[in-house]
């Protein structure tokens, strides 16, 4: 017997690629361009989404049933401020050059589409258990991008992947730099994490070709 | 059995199968195919898109043979400047030599070949993937790639380059046609942003500067707009700038090819006339609105936007790439303005904007391209507002009539 039923499982795993929020939904994308510069940024990103997402949506699903119609943007709003304001003590606690580096985007989770489109299509109107499997599977398909992002920006901007110089060393010019090989200063810049995440949607849907829309 | 007929039975051999695209490319590039139209309107021109690319690479030539000439004259002239020795430029004397020929043949066909054997390959690959014949667009990027570069770009910085043009400037939007920016120009945008050690800068014009920067050696060639933008005055005169005996990308340095080559296009009709006479007045106002603005002395000598901004007006047309930007790409029949209207808008904003973004952007003294690329993504809007306010007048005219 499998831990989790068959319909768990899909909450779990459509967010990652069928249903993923950033290149199926296209939601999410201001932070997934503005900090996926490195490669850590991007992760400590992704766990600090996956953490508000998954607990907001427990949070909001135990409450669903309480919360007036009328009023309940401004209850979710709450609910991911509190959580954000938690994440964003606990890195300037214990990580403060990251969190540094990450400036105002963490504070900027309140205003991730995902986080309210999630409460609001999902949490809801499900029970906490399975609000959280979607929460953890959503915030995962949203991380899966991040890193890959951020993993090609790091590698083809920087030449390093979490600071760790795998392609030699620029100035002494060791490694791929004494044949002559640069940094691609535009991975840098956040039009091309655009075009990175567009080259992402273009691909997976080439290779799954019911997610292409008639029109 | 002739050449030709060899090719026509090699193609109906592939028909179908997966290379076929590549065996039509070859055979359509020499010849006229065999087959004809079977259906639809039976327009027959021998203005095609083939001969529409070969003039142009045609109208290229010229400035091509130029910048090969003056990639050696720079190099030797550099040497001898720091060695004391100012070179006067002479066009038999010291310009069109075997010595500057060889220099200049070494550093820039290298370019030419490598920036139409990658895009080509891609080209092919995409044609082969997607089912489609390969276009001839390529023909004319391919050839204006090299000459908005500087001479000493490293070969492979120019592949990467061009792999990303293509694709994502053109064949992500479905090829020859169908893209909305300049391929050319993305692909010097890309490299801009990507290797600005590379782009500019006063040891990127000249073969050899950057091999032998920092030795006793070392030799500078910096662009008339770096110069201008550092608030110096050039050491050319105006007839070397309007002859191209000056540093600067391959192509661009020689106005004078530059306006042969405009007007060729122009009378070929290849050319919007439009577009290059609106472009020209359009940087024309801008450098007058900026003497202006010197002349009544809201900016001193102080300011850092002074020396760009007291260049005289036509001095801005003959220096930097803006003459090959409006002859050249700004023409492009693809990612321009289509309404005739909306061309004397597209072309005038061009060469306003290149101006401001020269004068505005001293680190980077050359506009051109970036307006051109701008402009691209607005062509639509101007054509569709050029389009409405036809259908505007004329429903006001049948209004008229009805009522």
């Amino acid at each position: 017997m499998a831990i989790l039923s068959k319909k768990d499982q899909g909450l779990l795993m459509d967010p990652l690629a069928d249903n993923n929020p950033i290149t199926i939904q296209v939601l999410g994308i201001c932070s997934a361009l503005a900090i996926t510069a490195q490669l850590k940024a991007s992760i400590v990103m992704a766990l600090s989404v996956m953490f508000v997402l998954a607990m907001g949506n427990v949070v909001i699903s135990l409450m669903r049933n309480i919360i007036p119609s009328k009023i309940r943007i401004i209850v979710q709003l709450i609910v991911v401020a509190a959580l954000v304001i938690i994440v964003d003590q606990v890195l300037k606690a214990f990580a403060y050059e990251l969190s540094k580096a990450l400036s105002v985007f963490i504070g900027l989770i309140i205003t991730n589409c995902i986080i309210m489109g999630r409460f609001e299509a999902f949490a809801l109107g499900n029970g906490p258990w399975r609000s959280f499997l979607d929460g953890i599977g959503n915030a995962a398909g949203y991380g899966l991008i991040l890193i890959i992002v951020g993993f090609f920006r790091e590698l083809l901007g920087s030449g390093t992947l979490l600071g760790f110089k795998v392609l030699g060393d620029p100035i002494q010019k060791t490694g791929l730099y004494a044949l002559g090989y640069e940094d691609n200063g535009f991975m840098l810049l956040s039009p091309m994490a655009l075009i990175v995440v567009g080259i992402i949607i273009w691909i997976q849907r080439s290779r799954n070709t019911k997610l292409i829309e008639e029109n | 059995m002739g050449f030709k007929e060899k090719m026509n039975s090699l193609k109906e051999e592939y028909k179908g199968k997966k290379m076929a695209p590549a065996f039509n490319a070859l055979h359509t590039f020499l010849y006229t195919p065999n087959e004809t139209t079977k259906n639809g309107s039976h327009i027959r021109a021998a203005d095609d898109l083939k001969r529409t690319m070969n003039t142009v690479i045609l109208a290229l030539l010229p400035v091509l043979v130029w910048g090969i000439f003056n990639a050696g004259y720079q190099y030797h002239a550099a040497v001898d400047a720091a060695n004391g020795i100012i070179r006067e430029p002479s066009l038999l004397g010291n310009f069109l030599t075997w010595d500057n020929f060889v220099i200049g043949a070494w550093t820039v066909l290298p370019l030419v070949i490598v920036s139409y054997g990658v895009g080509l390959t891609v080209e092919f690959i995409f044609a082969v993937i997607k089912g489609h014949e390969v276009e001839e667009g390529y023909l004319v990027t391919g050839m204006l790639v090299p000459l908005i570069v500087p001479v000493d770009i490293p070969l492979w910085m120019l592949a990467v380059a061009i792999i990303f043009g293509v694709i994502i400037g053109k064949e992500v939007f479905g090829g020859t046609g169908m893209n909305i920016l300049n391929p050319a120009l993305t692909i010097r945008a890309f490299l801009f942003f990507a290797y600005p050690t590379w782009m500019s800068g006063d040891k990127v014009w000249v073969h050899d500067a950057v091999k032998l920067a920092g030795t006793p050696d070392a030799i500078s060639g910096e662009t008339i707009l770096g110069t201008y933008a550092a608030n110096a005055e050039p050491v050319y005169n105006t007839f070397d700038m309007f002859f191209g005996f000056i540093p600067g990308s391959v192509g661009e340095t020689s106005t004078f090819l530059i306006i042969i080559g405009a007007l060729f296009l122009m009378f070929t009709k290849i050319a919007s006339w439009r577009i290059i006479l609106s472009a020209v007045v359009g940087a024309a106002v801008m450098g007058l609105i900026f003497n202006g603005i010197v002349d009544q002395g809201w900016i001193t000598e102080s300011s850092k936007f002074y020396g760009l901004m007291s260049t005289p007006f036509w001095k801005h047309l003959i220096v930097g790439g803006i003459a090959f930007g409006i002859t050249y790409m700004a023409t492009d029949p693809v990612s321009g303005s289509q309404t005739n209207k909306g061309k004397y808008w597209y072309g005038f904003l061009i060469g306003f904007f290149s101006i401001m973004i020269r004068v505005f952007n001293p680190a980077y003294p050359e506009g051109v391209f970036l307006a051109i690329l701008l402009m691209n993504v607005f062509a639509p809007t101007i054509d569709h507002y050029v389009v409405q306010a036809n259908i505007k007048h004329r429903m006001k005219r049948l209004k008229l009539k009805t009522a």
